[in-house]
């Protein structure tokens, strides 16, 4: 079989119980079954993980460079939404 | 039985289910850098070592059994291949990819069954040994499983291919379900499996997965039987050859 006749996906996992699902790398599968496989295979055989989730890599929609402008610069010069912008009243003592 | 009986016969039986596993691990493992392609070259090393790592709790009882200062590594690299006791299906080639997933539906069927009788076993030891493995095996079976279906109702060549690998193989699927004197013996105490009784199942399941697969299940016209008794075919030599060449070459050697 060659390779050219299988899919991307992107895999997840979760390495703990109340952990995020982290992005650890892709694979190539002809579906979502043996995505699952393979990523346990490729992923998890060093007990890195409690749960699995696979994408297909053209499934996921990104964002791109020429959006980063538009995107993410606004918010430079808008301190004020971070927590640390905030001097606390000093009765709060750690917050 | 009286006691020195049981554990000379326990302790053969664990060396069979050792030589069972070495045999297919070493034969799995000639896929390594070898698969259709990286994520199944992988998979194929994790079924391969599952299976050494069975081998080695096998050898082990049977080493703590024989108590006479033999170890794992002389049960599996210092012995003949007469005196090997795997079932002749484990030793055959690899073959194309499609034999190798049809051998392992084959075994990993049997295994689940196998597994699960031998995991209520009175000897705790095989029954603990059982218990880790029926976890391994109900994966590979997953994953035999699947590989069939999408060979066998795949492409013409992949059916044709797959088709012909379980024609292959077939006769030598018979004597998994002919237990000898010992293993009656060790059934009728409680502490091994009369794989007579699990042939039903076995084949119930079998034929579900071959129907889906669109494969027809052979004819039960020829048989070859051997394993058990030590006489093999051609190919368990040259295997042994290759797995016990470092080891002879350089006795007791590590790194």
């Amino acid at each position: 079989m060659s390779q050219e006749k299988l899919e991307l996906f992107e895999v997840f996992i979760r390495s703990r119980r109340g952990l995020d699902h982290k992005h650890v790398g892709s694979l190539h599968a002809q579906d979502h079954e043996q995505a699952l496989e393979y990523a346990r295979d490729c992923y998890t055989r060093r007990s890195e993980g409690v749960s699995i989730w696979v994408v297909r890599s053209r499934d996921i929609c990104a964002s791109q460079e020429e959006d980063s402008e538009s995107f993410f610069d606004p918010s430079d010069d808008k301190p004020y939404r971070l927590a640390t912008y905030y001097k606390l009243p000093d009765p709060v003592d750690n917050m | 039985m009286n006691d020195d009986d049981s554990k000379q016969a326990t302790l053969a039986y664990a060396l069979r289910l050792g030589d069972d596993s070495l045999v297919l691990g070493q034969r799995i493992s000639e896929w390594v850098s070898n698969a259709p392609f990286l994520e199944e070259d992988i998979a194929c090393g994790n079924v391969a070592l599952d299976y050494i790592g069975r081998a080695r709790l096998y050898y082990g009882y049977a080493a703590e059994l024989a108590a006479d200062g033999r170890d794992e590594d002389d049960f599996a690299y210092l012995r003949s291949a007469r005196e090997f006791r795997n079932y002749l299906i484990y030793e055959l080639p690899r073959g194309d990819f499609a034999f190798t997933q049809v051998r392992q539906l084959l075994v990993d069927l049997f295994n689940t069954g196998y597994l699960a009788a031998l995991a209520g076993s009175r000897d705790a030891t095989l029954a603990a040994i059982a218990a880790k493995a029926i976890k391994e095996t109900r994966y590979h079976l997953r994953r035999s499983r699947e590989w069939v279906l999408r060979l066998g109702d795949g492409t013409g060549e992949s059916h044709r291919r797959t088709q012909k690998a379980l024609d292959d193989l077939w006769g030598y699927t018979h004597e998994l379900f002919e237990p000898d004197a010992l293993e009656l013996r060790l059934a009728a105490a409680g502490t091994g499996v009369d794989t007579a009784a699990l042939k039903p199942e076995w084949k119930r399941a079998l034929a579900a997965v071959l129907n889906e697969a669109t494969l027809s299940l052979p004819a039960d016209d020829w048989a070859v039987r051997g394993g058990r008794t030590g006489y093999h075919t051609e190919n368990l030599g040259h295997l042994l050859t290759q797995l016990q060449s470092i080891h002879r070459a350089y006795p007791g050697c590590r790194w």
